[in-house]
């Protein structure tokens, strides 16, 4: 091919890529290649566990990241910690109150750019009637229609009252908790 | 100096020392095995269990040492007047004591990475988990765990009974021999 020729091929596809990037809003997410785990310490030993049932509801253009919004709703029963006896626990009064605060959520209030694929959301974290202002970093890598959502953030288990009477010590759980959560999107 | 075709007349004080410091974590050990884990979860509960599981380490290591220091030092002789049937017991019983001084803590940290639950020696050095999570492997090996306990506590009885039986029936210096030398040390 002459340079002559292929010169306006390169230009329509140049100015093209940006066009389909911001066509693409991603919402849907694809519960069953996404995933919530989390993570702590007890007694000194690294734990992780995850979360079976959770849904958000999405509005990411990655044209235009300072309109989007985001609210995930995570089924606090589907919590599953690697033994049955702990599930039983953690379900209990003292831990997370599943039969009084079911679900948690987190509702997006803003989120910036940080260059290249990164991202901070700010918003508001509900767990067990308490609610506290978090930042979290992310990552939106795009996949044609698809796009995954991967971020990590810490919290104490204290700010929201899980983990009451005798577990409110740290010496055995400590207060520290990673969420770690990979969304995968389709957009539309 | 013991050659190893010359048993010495008295164990020597790293034997004796490792015999009672080990008699008296493993009797621990088991006293503790038995009591926590019928408990329910609690912050206690877990503290127990990385309690038992960084002293199965030790035992383990001092196992090691203790298998070590036999192979370099000869222990003394059994007594001339044991008819050849009991000296097979003896040797059998105190083989089958190492083979489950080094099996017991094997099979309680393979079943503690199979259950999730990785040891990590007095919450400061991780212990590799051989073993990735399997929960139906998890309960084999507790079972495991919990058997080769209840043959050890059979031949422990046997060990003792024996060492009385040698002591009070026929008036040896078996018992006396793995006793602290309070200046009563036999000249070579």
């Amino acid at each position: 091919m002459k340079i002559r020729t292929a010169l306006p091929l390169i230009w329509t596809l140049a100015t093209a890529l940006p066009l389909t990037a911001s066509a693409v809003e991603y919402q849907q997410i694809q519960a069953d290649k996404s995933e919530i785990t989390f993570a702590y310490q007890q007694m000194g030993v690294n734990m992780n566990g995850r979360f079976r049932q959770f849904s958000a509801q999405l509005r990411f253009d990655p044209a235009d990241p300072a309109s989007a919004q985001a609210t995930v709703d995570v089924n606090l029963g589907s919590i599953d910690t690697g033994s049955s006896e702990a599930d039983g626990e953690v379900k209990g009064k003292d831990w997370l109150n599943i039969a009084a605060f079911p679900g948690a959520r987190f509702v997006s209030s803003g989120i910036k750019a940080l260059g290249g694929d990164r991202y901070e959301i700010t918003g508001q974290l509900s767990i067990k009637g308490q609610s506290r202002a978090i930042s979290v970093p992310l990552t939106v890598v795009a996949q044609g229609n698809q796009a995954v959502f991967e971020g990590t953030f810490n919290f104490k288990r204290a700010d929201f009252a899980i983990g009451e009477g005798v577990w409110a010590d740290f010496g055995t759980v400590a207060n520290e908790i990673q969420v770690r959560f990979r969304m995968l999107a389709s957009g539309t | 100096m013991n050659t190893p075709n010359n048993p010495a007349p008295s164990y020597t004080g790293v034997a004796k020392s490792l015999h009672w410091l080990m008699a008296l974590l493993l009797l621990g050990l088991l006293a503790l095995g038995f009591y926590m884990s019928d408990l329910p979860l609690s912050p206690r509960k877990l503290q127990l269990y990385s309690w038992h599981k960084w002293a199965g380490v030790t035992v383990f290591l001092l196992v090691l040492i203790r298998l070590g220091w036999r192979l370099m030092h000869r222990p003394p002789a059994l007594p001339a007047h044991m008819p050849p049937l009991l000296r097979m017991a003896a040797h059998a019983g105190h083989a089958l004591l190492y083979v489950l001084m080094v099996a017991i803590p094997l099979s309680g940290w393979l079943m503690s990475s199979a259950k999730g639950f990785q040891t990590v020696w007095f919450g400061v050095l991780p212990i590799p988990d051989l073993l990735s999570k399997d929960p139906a492997l998890g309960e084999l090996l507790q079972s495991v765990h919990f058997s080769l306990n209840l043959l050890f506590i059979a031949v422990l009885a046997g060990h003792v009974g024996a060492a009385l039986k040698h002591h009070f029936i026929d008036r040896d210096d078996i018992l006396v021999r793995m006793l602290p030398a309070i200046g009563t040390e036999t000249s070579p």
